[in-house]
């Protein structure tokens, strides 16, 4: 179940030169330690903040064990640049865990995807499944490495990188995961992705092409995370009898048509049962 | 905690409250959603997300967005419909706690006749709320909130299907005189008048040139608009005889006695669910608490009673 927690910042430590970048590692204590599975997230708010920020930010869980909660996250705007300015002892609220986390498929060779802050959740994945064989992660970066929790998971997984610098770094990412899905489908594994809304197009269109079991992961403005304000909705893709186009099982909400939350339903769906394209 | 407990006279009786504190409409889901944060039992009561007839889809995306000091939306008021409501969402509300109210929207009389027809027949409904003020479905609501014959229309329209519920009429602050407004719903029978719903607003970004939701304008609700929301609650307090439910901006035990002061008999938190959704549980506590450093006997004692 879902719960509030105040908990207390532990250490923000800026990745690589993060801190001019504004990427950082945020730890938590005190923040309890429930159930909860890869791809879920938290809704998080210092207590410092006013009325002025009404709303919590969503978070994926990164790690979240005895020694705390940690997150990873990219200043892109007012909220994210106050978390950036948090100092070791002030409290946080955070609820959670929220939302439906990745598939479970633990004898399934899985393909990990990610774009930039898109690594996130996968910090909280790879380390449940380390050493297994056929685990795989293929991650397209603009800032330097060092600002993702990259190292870390590499060393627990079959990882390359490919920063997107100059022209042409993109096609050959595309072109590798591509490749790195095709095999995928070939083996009837399971390919999961997170990262920008573009990046999520052409991973659901490469998987449609081969054939791949896709779930992605999605980031919508959210402001309740609890799925009763119907602000971060996304729309299932239906056919003509009006049942959800997606080739897998998907959960009752999906099959009805109207547009369902992500925070509750998601962030992560079949890449075939959602509409990217609104 | 007696001192908090409020009895709301009305045509029917009295509406009885454990306390002064409700959820907003469409801030609350159907309250299950926040079962795990607080008690249920601990609220006065509950608002549900606004229902019509058929089930909507409500507007494009973007439809939400932060602004300083609260929020625009622009939902289009997404909802599951009447059938499915009935069927799914009732069954799991919460029982023998908080008074569960009902709001309900519509596009025309007939459709409004029959959604309070069949709500007012519905196990565990307490009251309905009529929202006529929607600032933000092109074909709809504005129409009857805007404009004091339309507005008395839907009161009379939902009044006559009501059955033994009593009924809210819940008003837009997006009109030149709130007051006329208030005073045609209170001739028209209402019970009771919810002020307010959002108001009408904008945002743009200048970096990417475009406006921060798909429908353009939305509705603005957050600590922002609540000396709006204090001034309708005094006005339409002053102008009518029927009691006021005061709702916008309220985050605090201190927010809830200024609407009290004004002349509310009860309020609604909306918004405020978003920042903390365990807050509202703790607020009858915090109000019992400040009500005594401030030597408050009870809400009646309170109520009105601006010098
Ligand atoms: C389930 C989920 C998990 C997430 N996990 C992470 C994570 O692990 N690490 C991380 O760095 N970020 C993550 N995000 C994104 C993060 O929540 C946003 O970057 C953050 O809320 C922005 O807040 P802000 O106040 O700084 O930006 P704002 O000032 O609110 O907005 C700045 C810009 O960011 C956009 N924005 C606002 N909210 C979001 C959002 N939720 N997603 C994407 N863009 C948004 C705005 O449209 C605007 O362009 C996640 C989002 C979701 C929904
Ligand atoms: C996301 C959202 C959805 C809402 N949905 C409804 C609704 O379905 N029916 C309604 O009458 N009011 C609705 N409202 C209005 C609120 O109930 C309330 O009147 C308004 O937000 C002002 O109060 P607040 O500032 O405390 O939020 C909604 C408000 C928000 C923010
Ligand atoms: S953020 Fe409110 S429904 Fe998802």
């Amino acid at each position: 179940m879902p719960q509030m927690h105040l908990c207390s910042v532990r250490a923000l430590v800026p990745l690589g030169e993060g801190e001019k970048r504004g990427f950082f590692s945020l730890l938590l204590e005190g923040c309890g330690l429930p159930d909860w599975t890869p791809g879920q997230f938290v809704m998080l708010r210092p207590e410092s903040w006013s009325r002025e920020l009404p709303w919590a930010r969503p978070f994926s869980i990164g790690r979240w064990d005895g020694n705390g909660l940690e997150i990873f996250f990219q200043v892109v705007g007012r909220g994210t640049s106050l978390l950036a300015g948090l100092r070791p002892g002030e409290s946080v609220r955070i609820f959670g865990p929220l939302g439906q986390g990745f598939a479970r498929e633990e004898n399934k060779p899985v393909l990990l995807l990610a774009g930039g802050m898109g690594i996130a959740p996968f910090a909280g994945y790879i380390p449940r499944r380390a050493g297994a064989p056929n685990l795989r992660l293929c991650f397209g970066h603009r800032a330097p490495l060092a600002c993702y929790p990259y190292a870390a998971l590499a060393g627990n997984c079959l990882s390359e990188h490919f920063p997107d610098e100059r022209p042409g770094d993109l096609p050959s990412f595309l072109r590798r995961m591509e490749e790195l899905l095709a095999g995928n489908a070939r083996e009837e594994g399971l390919v999961l992705a997170c990262g920008p809304v573009p990046f999520l197009r052409a991973v659901r269109d490469l998987s449609l092409k081969h054939g791949a079991r896709t779930q992605i992961s999605l980031e919508n403005r959210m402001a309740c995370g609890l799925g009763v304000c119907l602000g971060c909705v996304v729309k299932p893709l239906m056919d003509d009898k009006g049942r959800n186009r997606s080739r897998q099982p998907v959960p009752p909400a999906l099959e009805q048509g109207l547009p369902v939350p992500v925070c509750s339903c998601g962030p992560v769906f079949w890449a075939d049962a959602v509409e990217l394209d609104a | 905690m007696g001192k908090l407990a409020v009895n709301i006279p009305w045509s029917g009786g009295e509406f009885r409250l454990n306390n002064p504190v409700l959820a907003a409409s469409g801030t609350f889901g159907y309250g299950v959603e926040f079962a795990s944060y607080g008690p249920l039992e601990a609220l006065g009561g509950l608002v549900t997300k606004g229902l019509s007839l058929r089930p909507m889809p409500g507007n494009p995306m973007p439809r939400i967005a932060e602004t300083p000091c609260g929020m625009l939306n622009s939902i289009g008021l997404q909802n599951c419909g009447l059938e499915r409501f009935m069927r799914e969402y009732l069954p799991r509300l919460p029982r023998n706690g908080p008074k569960i109210i009902a709001n309900i929207y519509a596009r025309n009389l007939a459709d409004f006749s029959e959604l309070a027809a069949t709500l007012s027949r519905a196990p565990g409904v307490a009251a309905l709320e009529v929202n006529i003020s929607c600032p933000n479905v092109e074909a709809g609501g504005l129409l009857f909130g805007q404009e004091a014959r339309a507005a008395a229309g839907v009161t009379a329209a939902v009044k006559k299907f009501s059955g033994d519920l009593p009924v809210l009429v819940k008003l837009t602050p997006n009109v030149t005189d709130i007051t006329e407004i208030a005073r045609a719903c209170a001739d028209a029978g209402a019970d009771m008048l919810s002020c307010i719903n959002t108001l009408s607003g904008m945002g743009v970004d200048v970096r990417s040139r475009r406006f921060l939701l798909a429908r353009r304008i939305g509705g603005l609700s957050g600590a922002a608009v609540k000396p709006v929301a204090l001034r309708c609650v005094w006005q339409v307090a002053q102008a009518v005889s029927i009691p006021v439910i005061g709702v916008g901006g309220i985050y605090t035990a201190e927010d809830i006695l200024e609407f009290i002061l004004v002349g509310a008999w009860a309020v609604q938190i909306g918004t405020a669910n978003f920042s903390r959704p365990d807050r509202i549980f703790a607020l009858p506590a915090e109000l019992s608490a400040l009500m005594d450093e401030l030597d408050i006997a009870s809400c009646a004692a309170f109520r009105g009673t601006l010098a």
